[in-house]
């Protein structure tokens, strides 16, 4: 899988590029609008990653042109901006998905795998891993071929689970992957400790072959 | 006390007091005036008298004054040279007035020509001075009363004619709104101190509105800026968490300094938001079904109620609908349900009425009312949230602001609860 990092702050650009290499992409940036026309108009990427602040012109404008040359691009917008209008414009023009700055990494992660998964081309949304089969679609779990009933929320973990598997995942960025972007996260840590040993209960109980992992007063991490 | 009031003090004592002198002054002149002329008719009747009596010695006889107004009495010689003429106000009964009345009398000294001395006697009758006195006293007081009556209408014509920008300027100054209007426009006038006042107040609002801009401007860059070097400080935290090369108690470490940091993001995200929400950056509306949104609310905290075991109850009376920014509405309904949870406790319960023009949340909690004017305030939070932002009810406070709506707080047996109102708009007339 090839990725595209358009991002003018370098430190941040590096951030994202160790943290995805991880993930077996391959993974090219650009640090300004000039760089980045020329890399899309020569190669071909399955996932772009566009801050739409650069430095040197309009990251939108960079849809645009993808649009203009028909390219199959997905693009995540990256923006510090949190506004609405922004968001509306780069998903009408194209855009995947929309991520405010700051994020946590985990996110992306996130956030990619369900771009790419959507683009895959057996079109069925889901995550296999060892006896586990995670359809995003119909939100359900099955380990071996047997449904496992979860609630909403402890689905939402499970997927941050299964697609940042084999990584540390603090808590704070499940926190926020699970309720959204809210004023006030700090009071949720609880309620995730208790759907993860829910979540953890129900997997043992089916003989799943994978392991959530808690590490104390730091996050949690899926073990496979 | 009004203006007009003010001036209508000043001006009655001061009148009082001008008008009073005015009566004493114009007392005395009258009088000098009346002695005069009652003395000039004296000396002319003493002349006349005089030169009858010369020729007519039957005069000389009439020793009382009876019918006439004079009486002559022979004198010693020696005592008519010494004696002088001399005006003097004596008192006499009047049978017209059945009393004593005061009279000016003359009392001069004549010889005849056979070397005889006269004292002769004349009186006139005199003003009586008290009716005088309660007649003038009584003109006084009418001229007062009317001075004071035409001073009120045209005080009042001409104050408010000639105050009208004053009182327009008044009026634009108590519908201004630092931070809603972005310009004063002071009222027009001709009247050179008003023009003065309204420049300099004015300029003053125009320094104020630009300092309020600038502060909010500066607020939302400050939160702007800061975004960048937080995203890149967390995820750098975050690389370092996943290699753990550390010890368990550096790992501990790591992660809480990006509890923190993610705290910092939540503070900063929170600001950048109330100071859009201040700057109408939330233009777009459309007609957000209320009761849906509360339902789907709830429905998406169910786990969490579910965890808290929380019972949530939902009345609908009405169906609301309200024009609004779908983003906000959502905002708006988070934050307060979501307080509702926070500060409930295990096995209470969460009661919403939504009503025609407003709704209403009130949930179990602590037994002990919140401080109604502070709970909206930024930065405030109960000692049992230490890690609440604390913007969480402000940002309520500027988005009902923004749409018009009343939000108050209320406290009763245990049960804190916020109601949403606002007065339906007129309809309009087409």
């Amino acid at each position: 899988m090839k990725i595209l990092i358009i991002e003018d702050e370098a430190d941040l650009r590096e951030n994202i590029i160790q943290f995805l290499r991880k993930e077996q992409y391959l993974v090219e940036s650009a640090s300004d609008f000039h760089s980045a026309k020329e890399k899309i108009s020569l190669y071909d990427y399955d996932c772009i990653l566009l801050d739409v602040g650069l430095p040197d012109g309009n990251g939108l404008d960079i849809l645009r042109m993808l649009k203009l040359l028909e390219k199959q691009e997905n693009v995540i917008v990256i923006s510090a901006k949190d506004s609405l209008d922004d968001k509306l414009e780069g998903l009408d023009l194209g855009a995947d998905d929309y991520l405010t700055k700051p994020f946590h990494l985990a996110e992306l992660n996130a956030r990619i795998k369900a771009v790419l998964r959507r683009k895959a081309l057996d079109g069925r949304n889901m995550v296999r891993i060892n006896n586990m089969e995670l359809n995003f679609d119909d939100r359900t779990l099955q380990i071996n071929g047997n449904d496992i009933r979860l609630n909403r929320k402890e689905f939402d973990i499970m997927a941050f689970f299964v697609v940042n598997k084999n990584r540390l995942i603090h808590k704070s960025a499940l926190a926020e992957h699970v309720w959204g972007d809210h004023i006030d996260n700090a009071d949720n840590f609880d309620f995730i400790y208790s759907q993860i040993k829910n979540l953890r209960k129900k997997l043992k109980d089916c003989g799943a072959d994978l392991e959530i992992q808690a590490i104390y007063g730091v996050g949690y991490k899926l073990t496979v | 006390m009004k203006l007009l009031n003010h001036t209508l003090l000043y001006l009655s004592a001061s009148l009082i007091f001008i008008l009073s002198i005015w009566a004493v002054v114009f007392y005395i002149g009258m009088m000098d005036e009346v002695y005069d002329s009652i003395e000039d008719g004296l000396e002319n009747y003493k002349i006349l008298i005089i030169q009858k009596a010369g020729t007519d010695t039957t005069l000389l006889g009439k020793n009382y004054f009876g019918e006439s107004n004079y009486a002559i009495r022979p004198i010693a010689k020696e005592k008519a040279i010494m004696a002088t003429e001399a005006f003097k106000d004596t008192a006499m009964y009047m049978e017209y007035e059945e009393s004593l009345e005061t009279v000016r009398m003359l009392t001069t000294y004549f010889s005849t020509p056979d070397d005889r001395y006269y004292q002769l006697k004349i009186i006139a009758s005199m003003v009586e001075e008290d009716d005088l006195v309660a007649d003038l006293m009584h003109a006084l007081l009418w001229l007062y009363v009317a001075v004071i009556a035409s001073a009120f209408i045209i005080n009042n014509w001409v104050l408010r004619k000639i105050w009208r920008p004053f009182y327009e300027l008044q009026d634009e100054l108590r519908h201004f709104k630092l931070g809603e209007d972005k310009s004063f426009n002071p009222p027009q006038t001709r009247v050179s101190e008003f023009r003065d006042m309204n420049e300099t107040v004015a300029e003053l609002l125009k320094a104020n509105i630009a300092a309020f801009q600038q502060q909010k401007q500066f607020i939302e860059n400050a939160s702007h800026e800061l975004q960048t070097p937080l995203a890149i400080a967390m995820n750098k935290l975050e690389l370092l968490l996943e290699q753990h090369y550390g010890t368990e108690e550096q790992t501990q470490l790591l992660a809480n300094a990006i509890q923190y940091l993610e705290r910092l993001t939540r503070l900063n995200k929170a600001l950048l938001l109330l100071s859009k929400i201040e700057n109408r950056q939330f233009a777009r509306e459309e007609a957000i079904d209320f009761n849906a949104l509360l339902r789907q609310q709830t429905d998406d905290f169910g786990e969490l109620l579910e965890y808290k075991d929380i019972r949530v109850d939902i009345t609908e009376q009405a169906s609301l609908v309200w024009s609004f920014n779908a983003d906000l509405a959502d905002i708006l309904i988070t934050n307060v349900v979501k307080n509702a949870i926070i500060h409930n406790h295990p096995g209470g319960h969460i009661q919403i009425r939504i009503e025609e023009n407003g709704f209403s949340i009130t949930n179990t909690g602590q037994a002990k009312s919140l401080e109604t004017t502070e709970i909206f305030m930024r930065f405030h939070r109960t000692p049992d949230n230490p890690a609440s932002t604390g913007l969480g009810l402000a940002i309520v406070r500027s988005i009902v602001q923004f749409y018009h709506i009343q939000v108050t707080y209320h406290y009763e047996n245990g049960l804190h609860g916020f109601t949403f109102h606002r007065e339906p708009r007129p309809a309009a007339v087409n």
